[in-house]
């Protein structure tokens, strides 16, 4: 089926007129007619017409390509799966998405995620949950859930996430796919409806790390209009696709791989390392002593800057606007309505940390935490060359299990928000299954080190050779 | 008990709005007075998703402002963002700078006609504009409207906050800082610092103390000056409202003040309990920024004259004295002026300065006018001078030509053809009708005879009647003492 097919391969395969553009399109569409309503990847779909012209380069030209619904797409809705903008038309595109149609790809609609991308289930959408396609009573993870799931239920062979505390990884690895969180600033954050400025990060979600690293190369680069932006050379990231991985220094993070961690998890995460280890890589053990603190300072800096970030979402301009007598009363009906429970969660919280009076103990001391797990990761690279735990601490989790207790959910970013506090690239590669359901392997690289992460991403995969699908009718 | 006296403590804030060419963030162009939203883009717009990008005219702008108000610059300074709500402000928050303003710990010294006083700057900043809402009701306030409308043009301009310390002691004080203030960032060609347009806006911190005292009294903040005479008005009634409440036993509340022009009070827009938390935190969008000892001594390097500067020269190359080259130096443009009339009349500097501070000012106020908003250049002036020099008319006459030439753009020399009013020096002319004047007013001349002078001056004013002013007076005045 050519939906099962990788970008890569498709792109061979077209180059070859083995089929036409037309054919893969249809072939997706008929996907996502007979799989979507037991999976609710999709919050828009986009009707889009074959590109001909043959001089586009990358592999990507008319692949179907999903992208989350907190990327602005101009003249297609946006929602952020929230009510508040459950009918906003955006008048730009987001950088990525300018890059993507230079591509040509044929976008395939806007995905389903947390409401402003605030959750690790999909469940806090205004408009639908998102199953997971390896059993729909489970969620498929977020917040980038919905790209995730269309993924690896082939309604789309390739999807773009956005990754705050892990909402890339997280969800790849529930649903068996490859999420990548690139070094802050590699990407252009331009379009991406803010949540946390200082941790949000596009990526790439994929079916395997080829199409990965071919996705990032498309997507990457410095950006004018984002001042957080790197300008830096773009490595060919293709380049690092060789499963030479003798004498790659590979660091297990002791505190990722303690309590806490699902047995059968830890039992696929550590076969995976030994794998890797018999390639020739050699596997060592580094410590984190503030890791532990990573998830307290994430549900602090990230709130905060939440808070700040989502008061233009007030009814006055655009979005939905509650009807009222006086303009205060407005702003408290249009939000309160507007926005669901875990938004207003967070914004609360962060409106509550940066008051005067408790900036200095909250704020204040989080950034603190952050910068002691910057030099963690500083000291722990002195000693390897990447860093790996399991991506999440369970598998996918039944729906409903845990949106009775925000702390719980919280904890299932344990392993992913240090990436994202320290600003480093890192990658979810799918490692094994645990009772049937797919278990991530996190792989965490220097500073704008895509390329060494990617090299021990594709030489797990190669040496693990997971080929298990979702059985999705 | 004997009756205290009071001193005002006045602490300002300034914005002014700079003349770059497009906007803090973004690139839209700065404007003032286009069609409503003709001039925003999704930045300044503040739509899902977009970012700022710091435009670097500005920070060259507020580093020249910094430097110029003796600041120190600080090398690493950063943007915060400012929360509140408000329909005017697209993201509901303003990209402002907080702990580590640009500029911080200067000093200007104004100039009054007492002498110098010296008022601290505690920091220049540099910030967003929100955009301008136009309230459909009588009162043209939020409250009472049935709709409101709201223009971004404006949303994105840079301004540059200015703050001082509690230094001015008095309105005249206070407008004194704030003309000079507006006189800087015009020579620095920063921003128009015109008031009445909204480009510099000035809020002001007012407390009163009993004479003698060392300790602050509640302050309270007055808003809405939109002119140095309003600035002058509501000071003035902030003081005596307070020190009426004092005297009388009551007590000021710190609260925020709106200046109303028509009813000439200030009345309560804000008390304190109200006061928001803006919950200020580092803009994450936006990185600090390095202002290197480089980057500063260039820009102090390529500083314009200042007013200080500008002053000085006046009265050191021509020769003004320190009050005329003060009053010439409170606007650019006024001192644009004066350098080009003296340019084309450098015999007397002192006779340009003379015209300009008085019959030109006088003639400019009455119209409401700035100095270049006037048909009058500096060519017209000096050619009105040069009349008067070559005694083609005489000083009475030349007023009546200055009101022509300011109503009409006219030059001098063409006024005075057209109306004939070359002054008559041929004596014998004048002579004709010195004889006639005498032979009417015998009653006149008979007094004059008997030492009543009063008598001269009636007799001069009918020969200038006859001549229609005409006559010059010197010859008259000679013509009629030799004759009698
Ligand atoms: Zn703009």
């Amino acid at each position: 089926m050519l939906y099962e097919l990788t970008a890569y391969e498709l792109n061979k395969k077209l180059q070859k007129k083995e089929f036409s553009s037309k054919e893969l399109t249809d072939a997706v569409n008929s996907r996502i007619e007979s799989v979507e309503k037991n999976v609710d990847a999709y919050v828009t779909f986009i009707e889009g017409k074959p590109d001909n012209n043959d001089n586009v380069a990358g592999i990507f030209r008319n692949i179907p390509v999903a992208v989350k619904d907190n990327i602005c797409t101009k003249g297609i809705k946006t929602t952020c799966s929230s009510k508040i903008l459950e009918n906003y038309v955006p008048i730009y595109d987001a950088t990525v998405v300018k890059k993507l149609k230079e591509a040509r790809v044929a976008f395939t609609g806007k995905t389903n995620l947390d409401e402003f991308a605030m959750g690790s289930s999909t469940e806090n959408s205004a408009f639908k949950i998102t199953k997971n396609p390896w059993d729909t009573k489970r969620v498929p993870g977020g917040s980038s859930g919905g790209s995730a799931a269309a993924v690896a239920a082939g309604e789309c062979i390739a999807a773009l996430g956005s990754d705050t505390g892990g909402s890339i990884r997280q969800p790849a690895s529930f649903c068996g796919v490859v999420g990548m969180k690139p070094t802050y600033g590699l990407v252009s954050r331009y379009g991406l409806v803010a949540f946390a400025s200082s941790l949000d990060q596009i990526g790439p979600i994929t079916k395997d790390v080829t199409d990965c690293a071919h996705l990032l190369k498309a997507i990457a680069g410095h950006d004018a209009f984002d001042s957080t932006s790197l300008n830096t050379e773009i490595p060919d990231y293709p380049k690092a696709l060789t499963s030479n991985v003798k004498g790659l220094k590979i660091g297990v993070i002791k505190e990722l791989v303690a309590e806490g961690i699902e047995s059968g998890i830890e039992h696929v995460f550590s076969e995976a390392a030994k794998k890797l280890e018999s390639k020739g890589a050699q596997i060592v053990e580094v410590s984190m002593p503030h890791i532990e603190y990573a998830l307290p300072a994430y549900y602090l800096i990230a709130p905060s800057e939440a808070s700040s970030n989502l008061a233009r979402f007030d009814g006055v301009r655009y979005g939905f606007r509650a009807q009222a007598e006086d303009l205060l009363e407005m702003y408290k009906k249009t939000r309160s309505v507007g926005f669901g429970e875990e938004v207003k969660r967070r914004i609360m919280l962060g409106t509550y940390a940066l008051s005067t009076g408790y900036f200095e103990a909250y704020y204040g001391q989080a950034q603190k935490i952050r910068t002691l797990i910057i030099e963690d990761f500083k000291k722990a690279f002195e000693k390897a060359d990447v860093l790996v735990s399991p991506t999440t601490p369970s598998t996918a989790f039944e729906i409903g299990e845990k949106t009775d207790d925000p702390l719980q959910m919280y904890l299932s970013d344990i392993a992913t928000i240090p990436a994202n506090l320290a600003g480093i690239p890192a990658i979810s590669v799918p490692c094994g299954l645990s009772e049937g359901l797919p278990v991530g392997f996190q792989i965490m690289g220097k500073h704008l080190d895509e390329m060494t992460v990617l090299k021990t991403a594709y030489a797990l995969e190669q040496t693990i050779e997971f080929k298990e699908k979702p059985k999705l009718n | 008990m004997a009756v205290k006296d009071y001193e005002a403590v006045i602490g300002l804030e300034i914005h002014v709005e700079l003349l770059t060419e497009s906007k803090m963030f973004c690139g839209s162009a700065v404007t003032f007075g286009e069609e409503p939203n003709t001039h925003t883009c999704p930045i300044c717009l503040g739509l899902p998703g977009t970012l700022p990008v710091t435009n670097k005219k500005a920070i060259e702008y507020i580093t020249m402002i910094g430097l110029a108000l003796n600041c120190k610059i600080n090398p690493i300074s950063q943007f915060h963002r400012k929360n509140y709500f408000y329909p005017d402000m697209p993201k509901d928050y303003q990209i402002s700078q907080y702990d580590i303003p640009v500029a911080s710990n200067g000093f200007l010294d104004v100039e009054l006609d007492g002498g110098e006083r010296r008022v601290r700057i505690l920091r220049a900043h540099i910030e967003e504009d929100t955009g301008k809402l136009l309230h459909e009701s009588k009162s043209g306030r939020l409250h009472e409207a049935k709709y409101s409308l709201v223009d971004f043009n404006r949303a994105g301009t840079p301004l540059a906050e200015t703050v001082t310390e509690p230094d001015i002691r008095s309105a005249e004080q206070a407008v004194a800082f704030v003309s000079q203030l507006r006189s800087i960032v015009q020579h620095l060609g920063v921003s128009d610092g015109n008031m009445e347009e909204g480009s510099l806006r000035v809020d002001a911190n007012i407390s009163l103390r009993p004479v003698g005292s060392n300790e602050f009294g509640v302050k309270a903040e007055v808003k809405n000056m939109n002119s140095f005479r309003s600035l002058k008005k509501a000071l003035n009634f902030e003081i005596e409202r307070q020190e009426e409440l004092l005297r009388n036993g009551g007590e000021v509340h710190q609260e925020t003040r709106h200046w109303d022009e028509k009813l000439g009070r200030t009345t309560t827009l804000r008390r304190k309990e109200e006061v928001q938390d803006y919950r200020y935190f580092p803009d994450p969008d936006l990185v600090p920024f390095n202002l290197t000892e480089d980057y500063v001594e260039e820009i102090r390097s390529k500083l314009p004259e200042l007013p200080k500067d500008r002053k000085k020269r006046f009265i050191e190359e021509y020769g003004l004295p320190a009050h005329d080259a003060r009053v010439l130096t409170q606007s650019k443009a006024v001192g644009d002026y004066f350098d080009e009339a003296v340019k084309l009349y450098k015999k007397d500097p002192k006779n340009v300065s003379n015209w300009i501070i008085g019959e030109f000012s006088y003639h400019l106020k009455n119209a409401n006018l700035e100095i270049d908003e006037s048909a009058i250049t500096p060519k017209h002036l000096v050619n009105l001078l040069n009349l008067i020099d070559k005694k083609t008319i005489s000083g009475k006459i030349a007023k009546e030509v200055f009101d022509e030439m300011f109503n009409t753009g006219k030059l001098p020399d063409i006024i005075v053809e057209e109306k004939q009013l070359v002054q008559i020096v041929d004596e014998s002319e004048i002579e004709k009708i010195v004889d006639a004047v005498l032979e009417e007013n015998a009653q006149a001349v008979e007094d004059l005879k008997s030492g009543k002078e009063k008598a001269l001056g009636f007799l001069v004013g009918q020969v200038m009647r006859f001549s229609k002013g005409k006559a010059n007076p010197e010859i008259v005045n000679r013509l009629i003492k030799k004759k009698i």
